[in-house]
């Protein structure tokens, strides 16, 4: 395992934010609109119902979240689709790097995106809607972490099956994040779905962490049965994208698949 | 005598029903340079892809700097670099910033003076700031012999090197190549559609066909097994007979 070679990965990526302004808009523009939309529905609630400003603070918290596991799971099967684009995916392939060290670039990439992007929607939330996201306290770190854990088993899976349909599947990459989403109960709690619905997708972390988040939001302590469950879900899901990744990259190997991927 | 730095046996491999390389044996020596030519789908690039462990072959060994191939695969590929016409460096990175990400791949030790040196060596030095996106098909192609030479390899595959170049910048680029290769004593396994370049710059060739080897030796004892007055009438009538067979 060399550090200088992950660090390599992630120097790919972060260079093309240098002096690029569609790039950096990717950082900041849309988290601002997509603040900025989130906060207007949050405003009209919180004068349409009795909830007041708590239903503004726990949708922007909501989306702030959402965006850490959204873009951890983007860092990393996005970046490797922009391999395949610029037909660079050989180069890296025959260098001595090894896949653990070119996926743990890519979760660097994401992480780092993570984090500019989190302290962009902090500040924006702030400055429009004078709402402290961060108010709830060390609460958010466990809740973060789960995300981000959730957001790497995504990306990697997603990863895996870009390694196997190449190209085609780039709107798969794209998309993987919101076909979960109306299961995750980012914005509303688990109880409006059907009870059938309900049973199914406390098997998702999404739910856990989301309806944690917003116990905290709302004054509670923090829900520690929900936080277990996020986590150990979280252990299952890595563990089973690291073994389908493992497994389609062998499969990519024997079948070609890194060569004809970028065409 | 040198020593054989890549040995390979029995290769062969299988996708579905496609047999691609049918039970390939050859070596090479250090500092030989090896034409690996043949029509469209003969299996170079797969051979190729099978010695740089892009691609596992279905069964046969192979050995590279007297290690096995995939097996040892992190430490051959630290000692060996490779070239080609379809693969590029990112477009939208500058060429200094994609040199940089390869010589750390490769943990080059000094690496910015390294490739300070490369670049002007190989008459780059004033592209570095430019993104790779504005850079001729000849700039390109030296930038991405900068990145082949980053790690001083022992053995350098070039996959068609030249195909997108115009006759003067092939020629550079073959004057290039061929005086790293007396410089640095670099073994070099070259694959071309280029039959004359090929003539000119190979100690030795094989000629591949449906996968398997049809010819080996060098150009002159080649053309004399198969009465042929230069390579590029052999590779005609091999594609024709291909053809033939296909028809009939």
């Amino acid at each position: 395992m060399s550090i200088i070679r992950i660090w390599a990965i992630v120097l790919r990526h972060l260079y093309p934010y240098r002096f690029n302004l569609s790039r950096m808009s990717e950082l900041i523009l849309w988290p601002f609109f997509e603040m900025l939309l989130i906060g207007f529905f949050g405003v009209f609630f919180a004068r349409a119902s009795n909830f007041g400003g708590l239903i503004l603070a726990i949708l922007l918290g909501a989306i702030l979240m959402w965006q850490i596991f959204f873009r951890i799971q983007q860092g990393i099967s996005v970046s490797f689709l922009m391999e395949l684009w610029s037909r660079n995916l050989a180069n890296i392939f025959i260098s001595p790097i090894s896949m653990v060290e070119y996926l743990l670039g890519l979760i660097v990439v994401g992480f780092l995106k993570v984090v500019v992007i989190s302290l962009m929607m902090w500040g924006f939330a702030e400055l429009l809607y004078h709402v402290n996201v961060l108010s709830i306290g060390v609460a958010i770190v466990p809740l973060a972490i789960a995300l981000v854990l959730f957001g790497w088993a995504m990306g990697t899976f997603v990863l895996g099956v870009v390694l196997r349909y190449g190209q085609s599947a780039e709107s798969i990459a794209w998309a993987a994040s919101f076909f979960l989403q109306p299961f995750a109960a980012v914005f509303y709690p688990v109880s409006i779905y059907p009870p059938l619905l309900q049973k199914i997708i406390w098997w998702i972390p999404l739910p856990h962490i989301f309806e944690a988040l917003r116990a905290v939001f709302a004054g509670q302590p923090l829900p520690i049965n929900h936080v277990l469950w996020a986590y150990g879900l979280d252990a299952v899901y890595l563990a089973a994208a690291f073994v389908f990744f493992g497994y389609m990259f062998e499969k990519a190997r024997d079948k070609g698949y890194l060569l004809k991927a970028q065409d | 005598m040198a020593e054989n730095v890549i040995v390979v046996k029995n290769l062969t491999k299988q996708f579905k029903d496609t047999l691609a390389v049918d039970e390939v044996s050859f070596s090479l020596k250090r500092g030989e340079f090896l034409g690996l030519l043949g029509p469209n789908g003969a299996g170079k690039t797969t051979t190729i892809a099978m010695l740089l462990g892009l691609l596992k072959q279905t069964s046969g060994a192979i050995t590279v700097l007297g290690m096995q191939m995939p097996k040892d695969r992190q430490k051959i590929l630290s000692r060996v670099n490779f070239s080609s016409a379809y693969v590029q460096l990112p477009y939208g990175l500058s060429v200094i910033a994609n040199l940089k990400v390869h010589a750390r791949l490769y943990q080059i030790p000094n690496g910015d003076q390294k490739i300070q040196e490369l670049a002007e060596y190989f008459g780059i030095a004033d592209l570095l700031k430019r993104r790779m996106m504005t850079l001729s098909s000849g700039q390109a192609t030296r930038v991405n012999l900068v990145k082949a030479f980053l790690n001083d390899p022992e053995i350098l595959f070039l996959d068609e090197p030249t195909s997108s170049l115009d006759p003067e910048a092939a020629d550079t680029f073959r004057q290039l190549i061929l005086a790293e290769q007396k410089r640095r004593k670099l073994t070099i396994l070259y694959t071309s559609h280029n039959m004359q370049e090929v003539e000119k710059i190979a100690d030795r060739i094989i000629f591949l066909h449906q996968g398997k080897i049809v010819a080996q030796g060098t150009t002159k004892a080649v053309l004399a097994q198969f009465k042929k007055k230069n390579l590029e009438d052999f590779f005609i009538a091999l594609a024709r007979s291909e053809n033939k067979k296909g028809t009939a």
